[in-house]
């Protein structure tokens, strides 16, 4: 048996101490352990983006991630974005939009899309397909996500440079 | 057309053109519980510290036969609860045809297949376990190739073929590998060829492909001490696996009544969750473990290899054409690659051999649909079912005939689709179709005659056009039902089996309820199934449930308002003929002044002046079988019967850039004209044309399965088999809705889930060879097939 390590972190701004087996993927204990579950498994390695998490402000595949390595950070998924318990403005678009079809990439989709507009507020459409391109997802087509982000930045069809 | 005789539904709501609801684009009922993360899939329930956790033996062969098991070593491990293999479950079953196993038998007919498995307290200890079972083969020569089955020499796959258990339409050859052979006669083909100025004759193939749903599947049994049988599930058919479930395990002593299905949301189904495939699975180990809830999720490998895929065809064809572009006779050859099973299989061959002429009017039609074993994973049902595949051949033939008739290819087909009363190719009349319209109103778009040209000297540009067509394949008897039941405050429980799988059915089934009763989408509650709870549906597949369920949502949403207005005519005194629903409640055309909500009355009922009540809580019910359909015909032409219920049609053009030395393709723009009747929801249907079309996109431009030569699927990833990210997507997708009302439908809709993926293959091919010159004959058409092909070319 390994032994076990004891690491904290904030997870959606609450502090969290667990202990952690060397081996133990982040996405396991998120879900498994801790009872997270809006990050979801697709292909459990790193291809289809639908367990996307933020760590210290950037997104990360966390099917690739072991546990171990967030001692001391700061994580969010999607729980984490909600205004007091009610959805953002994003997600209010999303929802007004019908973007999402069967919904088990929104998730993962939602936090790139959020990351994107953090970097870039006025998006062209090339930056979001660029943002979006680590999320699968077989429904939609991507076209009305792509759209929806682009209205949220301020520009129908896109901004410019 | 008058409307269809038995399930029709008929009511004065048809000829209210101020729907409320209906045509408008309703916020998705499912759509805050998917944007917040709370909408729960199946592995994100919680089944407490008693899950046990399976991991499946796989056999490594694509055909031996299994000599001996050894399960001693995988037993002795701690933690692991149970060691189960075939010999625990010695039944056949399957949906169309009794040909699959839950375990392997005495045969493994494909690399991958279940032979084995290890329940475990731990997916970790069950994993090491199932490392430990020990399985020796005799190793077989396996069957790959679908014109090598058909040899007369050919090993047989499923020598027992003849005793299997099959739904009166299929017709298997025995001592052969041919499981089904639907075969369509239609006039005189001598007569078809005779009068023809040219015949055109050619071959194209389709490989195989993989849904790819972002949810791979999975389910968790748990057989109690009471011997009641619950399994959760990723599912498009509760019913029909609760169904298959008690028929598979009756030998146990299990019953209907003791088996339930409870479906969560589906992250993407295709085709691919519907049926049974590894949920049997899930089912049967449960029954080792009395007591113990087992989980079985298949990893993104499973899901490429043991669900369904969907088949490969070789389509060989031959068209009688005149001079003038009237096409006299059509004959076609399908060799359907059905796999090693073919119990759901099967029946989309049969559904692509009625229909193989394509939305065309001929007079003189030849079709043989061939559906033969192989030992590669059993193919099944796949958005499009079959329509996608023979399409491809079709359109690209019918491209290349108008271009040596130098014909327009708009106005050729123009010249040969079918129209509304038109023979079918069994020998019933075309429902009503916009066809015509949608071809010109393509075109328009599309710019159709107008060349574009890039500024980029290495580009070529083309378009591409074809036409689609599709109907519902099911057993003529598939039915729908619904519950209503309303709450304290006047909203509304909808209580349906079929699922919502993206495609947006909770919500458009709320919008058909709050048409008839006069209450917003927002105060209808609908979810997915438990079957125990919710009454029966056969499936969600065929593009049927907008129309199938509707209707029964339509009818139970009437039986409710003719409570609502029994009540109020009975306690109130009020003329029950001038009663009508309106914002939440009940007004009369005779005495505007008069107005009772919904809510002080629906569940308490209405109190009469001596203080007795009348009414009670409002529980209404509805009901939806095509009555008017048979799947029994002439095995020898398939002419009689009514085995379609209606065809849904449309055109679709596009236009590409072609780079000419990496033969990459652009696409600025693609159309897709549909007429699917009424439209229920426009941005529910817009999305089914874009992610539809980009789904069809990607089979024929990027997804490619391969094989090794002993059968072993090379690229079960996506990493190596390529679906579409957002950066792969075309710069304009227009959706165009043409809408001549379905006469059965609910407010005159038919089906249009599947459709919309189904042209994009011969779209691509004949834009490609109006570009280069170049007719490529086999799918996939990736970068790399089109940079060779210009390769061979100089």
């Amino acid at each position: 048996m390994m032994m076990k390590k004891s690491i904290s972190f904030q997870l959606n701004k609450e502090m969290r101490t667990i202990d952690v087996s060397p081996n133990e993927g982040l996405l396991e204990m998120l879900r498994d352990r801790i009872g997270v579950k809006s990050p979801k498994c697709g292909c459990d390695r790193g291809d289809c983006g639908t367990c996307t998490v933020v760590i210290d402000g950037k997104t990360v595949r966390s099917c690739l991630v072991l546990a171990i390595e967030v001692d001391g950070s700061e994580l969010t998924t999607l729980e984490g974005v909600m205004n007091q318990g009610q959805i953002n403005p994003l997600q209010q678009m999303f929802l007004d939009k019908n973007v999402f079809q069967c919904g088990f990439c929104a998730p993962g989709m939602i936090l790139s899309a959020t990351e994107l507009l953090e970097k870039h507020p006025h998006p062209t459409r090339e930056q979001v397909q660029e943002g979006l391109a680590g999320n699968l997802c077989r429904c939609t087509g991507y076209t009305p996500i792509i759209d929806a982000v682009l209205e949220h930045g301020g520009c129908k069809g896109g901004c410019r440079e | 057309m008058a409307a269809a005789k038995g399930g029709a539904v008929s009511d004065e709501l048809e000829k209210k053109i101020d729907f409320k609801v209906i045509g408008k684009s309703a916020v998705r009922v499912d759509g805050k519980a998917k944007i917040s993360g709370a909408a729960q899939y199946i592995n994100d329930l919680e089944f407490g510290p008693g899950l046990l956790f399976a991991e499946i033996v796989e056999s490594p062969h694509a055909y031996a036969r299994i000599k001996k098991i050894d399960t001693s070593k995988a037993e002795k491990v701690t933690g692991v609860v149970k060691v189960v293999s075939g010999k625990e479950f010695p039944f056949r079953f399957g949906l169309y045809m009794h040909d699959r196993y839950v375990f392997a038998q005495d045969h493994v007919r494909f690399v991958g297949e279940q032979v084995a498995a290890v329940i475990a307290r731990t997916p970790a200890i069950a994993k090491k376990a199932a490392r430990l079972v020990r399985v020796e083969y005799d190793v077989l020569e396996p069957v790959l190739d679908v014109e090598a089955a058909l040899q007369d020499d050919a090993p047989l796959i499923h020598p027992e073929l003849a005793k299997y258990q099959h739904v009166p339409w299929f017709f298997p050859k025995k001592n052969s590998n041919i499981a089904h052979f639907r075969k369509v006669r239609k006039g005189d083909m001598n007569d078809g060829f005779k009068s023809a100025d040219f015949i055109f004759e050619d071959t194209y193939t389709v490989p195989r492909y993989a849904h790819c749903s972002i949810e791979t599947h999975g389910a968790v049994g748990l057989f109690d001490h009471s011997r009641r049988l619950t399994v959760w599930a990723a599912s498009q058919s509760p019913h029909t696996q609760r169904h298959l479930f008690a028929e598979a395990l009756a030998p146990l002593g299990i019953t209907h009544k003791d088996v339930r299905v409870i479906a969560p949301f589906v992250g993407g189904g295709f085709g691919g969750k519907a049926g049974v495939s590894m949920e049997i699975l899930a089912a049967a180990l449960a029954t080792t473990v009395q007591g113990n809830p087992v989980k079985v999720m298949w990893s993104r490998a499973q899901e490429f290899y043991n669900t369904y895929q969907r088949q490969g065809v070789v389509a060989k064809m031959r068209v009688g054409v005149k001079k003038d572009g009237t096409i006299t006779a059509l004959e076609q050859k399908l060799h359907w690659d059905a796999g090693a099973y073919v119990e759901y299989g099967a029946n989309v061959v049969n559904a692509a051999g009625l229909s193989a002429t394509g939305p065309y009017r001929i007079p003189n039609v030849s079709i043989d649909s061939v559906c033969v074993y192989t030992n590669l994973p059993p193919g099944g049902p796949y958005r499009g079912f079959g329509y996608s595949e023979f399409i491809f051949g079709l359109e690209s033939h019918l491209n290349e005939i108008a271009k040596k008739l130098q014909l327009d290819p708009v106005e050729f087909r123009l010249k040969n689709a079918i129209a509304e009363g038109d023979t079918l190719n069994y020998g019933g009349k075309m429902n009503p179709s916009g066809l015509q319209e949608c071809i010109r109103k393509a075109a328009q778009e599309i710019e159709w005659g107008k060349k574009t040209v890039s500024s980029d000297p290495k580009k070529a540009t083309g378009k591409g056009f074809a036409l689609f067509w599709k109907a519902p394949a099911m057993p003529p008897n598939a039915s729908s039902t619904a519950f209503l039941k309303f709450n304290e405050d006047g909203s509304l429980n909808v209580l349906v089996s079929a699922m919502e799988i993206g495609q947006g059915f909770l919500t458009v089934m709320a919008q058909i309820a709050g048409e008839v009763l006069g209450i917003p989408v927002e105060k209808i509650r609908v979810e997915t199934p438990d079957t125990d709870r919710n009454p029966y549906e056969w499936q969600t597949v065929a593009s049927h449930i907008t129309w199938s369920t509707g209707n029964a949502v339509k009818k139970a949403a009437i039986d409710a308002r003719e409570q609502i207005f029994d009540t109020v005519s009975r306690a109130l005194g009020k003329d029950r003929d001038s009663l009508y629903l309106e914002d939440e409640s009940v007004k009369s055309k005779r005495e505007p002044a008069f107005g009772l909500k919904l809510r002080d009355f629906v569940i308490n009922g209405i109190m009469m002046k001596d203080g007795t009540w009348r009414g009670g809580p409002i529980v209404a019910r509805g009901m939806f079988m095509p009555e008017f359909a048979s799947a029994i015909s002439d095995p020898e032409t398939s002419q009689g019967g009514k085995p379609n219920v209606h065809y849904t049609v449309g055109a679709s053009a596009i236009e590409i850039e072609v780079d000419r030395e990496t033969g990459k393709v652009r696409i600025p723009k693609v159309v897709l004209a549909v007429d699917c009747g009424k439209v229920l929801n426009p941005d529910l249907l817009k999305g089914q044309v874009t992610g539809g079309m980009v789904q069809g996109l990607a089979t024929v431009l990027f997804e490619d399965m391969r094989f090794s030569d002993e059968g072993k699927l090379l690229n079960a990833n996506f990493t190596d088999y390529k679906i579409p990210t957002a950066m792969d997507v075309p710069d304009e997708i227009v959706s165009i809705f043409v809408e001549h009302a379905q006469p059965d439908g609910p407010f005159g809709a038919r089906g249009v889930g599947e459709h919309t993926m189904i042209p994009a293959a011969p779209i691509i091919a004949n834009a490609i060879e109006d570009a280069l010159g170049i007719r490529l004959k086999s799918m996939p058409i990736t970068a790399e097939r089109v940079a060779l092909a210009l390769l061979d070319r100089k």
